[in-house]
């Protein structure tokens, strides 16, 4: 009855699942750890970038302070550990609810007001800077020193002595990332959260509550946010408040998906891998100077924005959803 | 006569200094077609973004179907059964033509299967089967009109708000958008249409309101209103009426 829709519902599943097989078997052909760590931070970009596509890709709100989830995710993890003790896999649990809360607290209050483009950017960025200010004064995060996660290597305390392990819980996140994007593109609150994209009046015309939709969306996407941001702490076991809540990461994760095509599944996937095999060429080429890779990360954007404006994924969907005047 | 679908009393509305609707009253009863009529800027579209929660009105009550709408969200009265269509069209560019339907679909059906079938038969009901997977960003300005129509039947209501979806068509896709209006009709929706079509809203309507600078200044059948100087006047300027009524008079 609906062949084109269904089949590409169906694609997506399937291309999912060579995903998955792939992603089983790369550790076992990468043995040295300078790939496996290649690749952990593949996934770790793509996870942060789904987070992204969530809110900016399908829902349309371009936020420039995913920082404010993923450092929020960090802080909770580690300082629950370090002051309090509690086990960082219970820590990652509670640090998607938190970044989920932030992401909350942050939509209420620029929904509510109805904030929308370059408005609801800014504000999200000044979010995640007030955040980076507190984080730096308050003590228990360890201020600007930064907070060290005592090293003690065992899969119960979410430390790996092999990288495996770390490799396989970033691969379990970047799958649950794409099940999330593909359960907006087949189910009411994603056909809501892309016909706000479109356009929200429309949208509430045919009785979308937009608020609600959008506030589902930025603490869904917050709490994705915020898991990278426990295992980016578990991974390193330090944070300052510049890695958690700096601008680094609020504009890495939002190139991932722009480059690899907003609104698509596998769009911060691919975004992910393109920016960071140009970038490790590039450090090849070039040598380690400071600043090479946001130089380059700029270049590539702007490249991107002028030959690709719809991002990687783009190219493929260009040729299914050719646009052709139709006469009624 | 039972109590109306449909009840705006007493509505204001000004922006700034210019007051778009002044005291506007009027019913919709279930099962009519209502036309509501009057020269560009009139107030016509403030009226239906104010009736349907887009816009808050200075004074006045709205009820519909029974409830006080006044002050409640788009989505709410939406799904109460009250769907507007904007009169320029406001498609779901990126989406195809059956997945914005959907949208509509979906204030009634939960389940993506569901929402998708029932955006088909809308579709193919309203003559859209061909363009069903089209993105909506290439539609003809026919298809969009059509489309804005078919979103807003999908969601199933008690009472559509046409906004000139005739407006740009040619004579022979009138005569379809007529057709299809009185079907959806025949199947017990309440329609209240804003044309400037007059032949269709002349051929359709069984009551017409007439809107001018924001006050209603005429309601009555197509042949009341055909008949009625003010309205005449509103459109054609102060005297037209009796001037068209001395050329009459000669013709005879
Ligand atoms: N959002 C708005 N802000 C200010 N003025 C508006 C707004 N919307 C409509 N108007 C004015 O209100 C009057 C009525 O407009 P409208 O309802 O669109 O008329 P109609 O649909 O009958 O052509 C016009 O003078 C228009 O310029
Ligand atoms: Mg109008």
């Amino acid at each position: 009855m609906m062949p084109s829709l269904r089949l590409s519902g169906q694609r997506a599943l399937w291309a999912m699942a060579g995903v998955a097989i792939i992603g089983v078997v790369l550790p076992l052909l990468l043995r040295s750890d300078f790939w496996l760590n290649f690749a952990i931070m593949v996934l770790f970009f793509t996870v942060l970038g789904q987070a992204w596509n969530i809110l900016g890709g399908y829902g349309g709100q371009f936020s420039f302070g995913h920082a404010a989830f993923f450092g929020t995710g960090a802080y909770v993890t580690a300082v629950l550990q370090v002051k309090f003790g509690i086990n960082p896999w219970l820590g990652f649990v509670l640090a998607g609810i938190g970044g989920g809360l932030v992401g909350a607290a942050i939509g209420f209050l620029s929904f509510r007001y109805g904030l929308r483009g370059s408005y609801f950017a800014l504000v999200t960025l000044a979010f995640a800077e007030v955040l980076r200010i507190l984080a730096n004064a308050a003590a228990f995060t360890g201020g600007g020193v930064g907070t060290l996660i005592p090293l003690k290597q065992t899969a119960a305390n979410f430390q790996f002595v092999d990288k495996t392990g770390f490799y396989f819980v970033i691969f379990a996140l970047m799958l649950i990332g794409l099940l999330l994007a593909y359960w907006l593109e087949n189910s009411r609150f994603g056909a809501r959260l892309m016909a706000i994209r479109e356009n929200e009046d429309a949208a509430r015309a045919l009785g979308v509550n937009a608020f609600a939709i959008k506030l589902g969306a930025i603490s869904l996407s917050g709490a994705l946010a915020g898991l990278a941001g426990a295992f980016y702490a578990q991974y390193f076991l330090y944070l300052d408040p510049r890695l958690a809540y700096g601008p680094g990461i609020s504009v890495e994760a939002l190139l991932v998906p722009i480059i690899g095509g907003m609104g698509t599944i596998f769009g911060p996937l691919l975004g992910a891998t393109v920016l960071h095999v140009v970038g490790e060429i590039a450090r090849k080429v070039m040598g380690d100077a400071v600043g090479l890779n946001l130089a380059l990360y700029g270049m590539v954007l702007v490249a991107m924005v002028l030959f690709l404006p719809n991002g990687i994924a783009g190219l493929a969907r260009r040729q299914r959803l050719k646009p052709k005047e139709e006469r009624l | 006569m039972s109590e109306p679908l449909l009840d705006v009393r007493h509505v204001d509305k000004s922006f700034g200094g210019l007051r778009a609707i002044a005291d506007v009253s009027l019913s919709v009863h279930q099962g009519e077609i209502v036309a509501l009529i009057g020269p560009n800027g009139a107030g016509k579209t403030t009226l239906f973004a104010t009736v349907a929660g887009f816009l808050k009105p200075d004074a006045g009550a709205i009820g519909f179907f029974g409830h006080d709408i006044l002050g409640s969200t788009p989505d709410r009265i939406c799904a109460l059964g009250l769907v507007r269509t904007f009169q320029i069209v406001q498609p779901f560019a990126g989406l195809t033509v059956r997945q914005n339907i959907a949208v509509g679909a979906h204030l009634r059906h939960a389940g993506r299967r569901e929402a998708l079938e029932l955006a088909d038969s809308v579709g193919r009901r309203l003559g859209m089967a061909a363009l069903l997977d089209r993105p909506a960003i290439g539609l003809t300005v026919a298809a969009r009109k059509r489309l804005e129509l078919a979103r807003a039947l999908a969601t199933e209501p008690r009472l559509l708000l046409l906004d000139e979806v005739m407006a740009g068509l040619n004579p022979t896709e009138i005569d379809e958008i007529v057709a299809m209006i009185r079907a959806i009709r025949d199947e017990g929706v309440t329609v209240l249409l804003i044309e400037h079509v007059m032949q269709a809203v002349m051929s359709l309507a069984e009551r017409i309101y007439v809107l001018n600078n924001g006050a209603l200044i005429a309601e009555g059948t197509p042949a009341a209103i055909a008949a009625n100087s003010a309205v005449v006047d509103a459109y054609l300027g102060h005297g037209a009426a009796g001037k068209l009524q001395a050329k009459q008079v000669r013709h005879a």
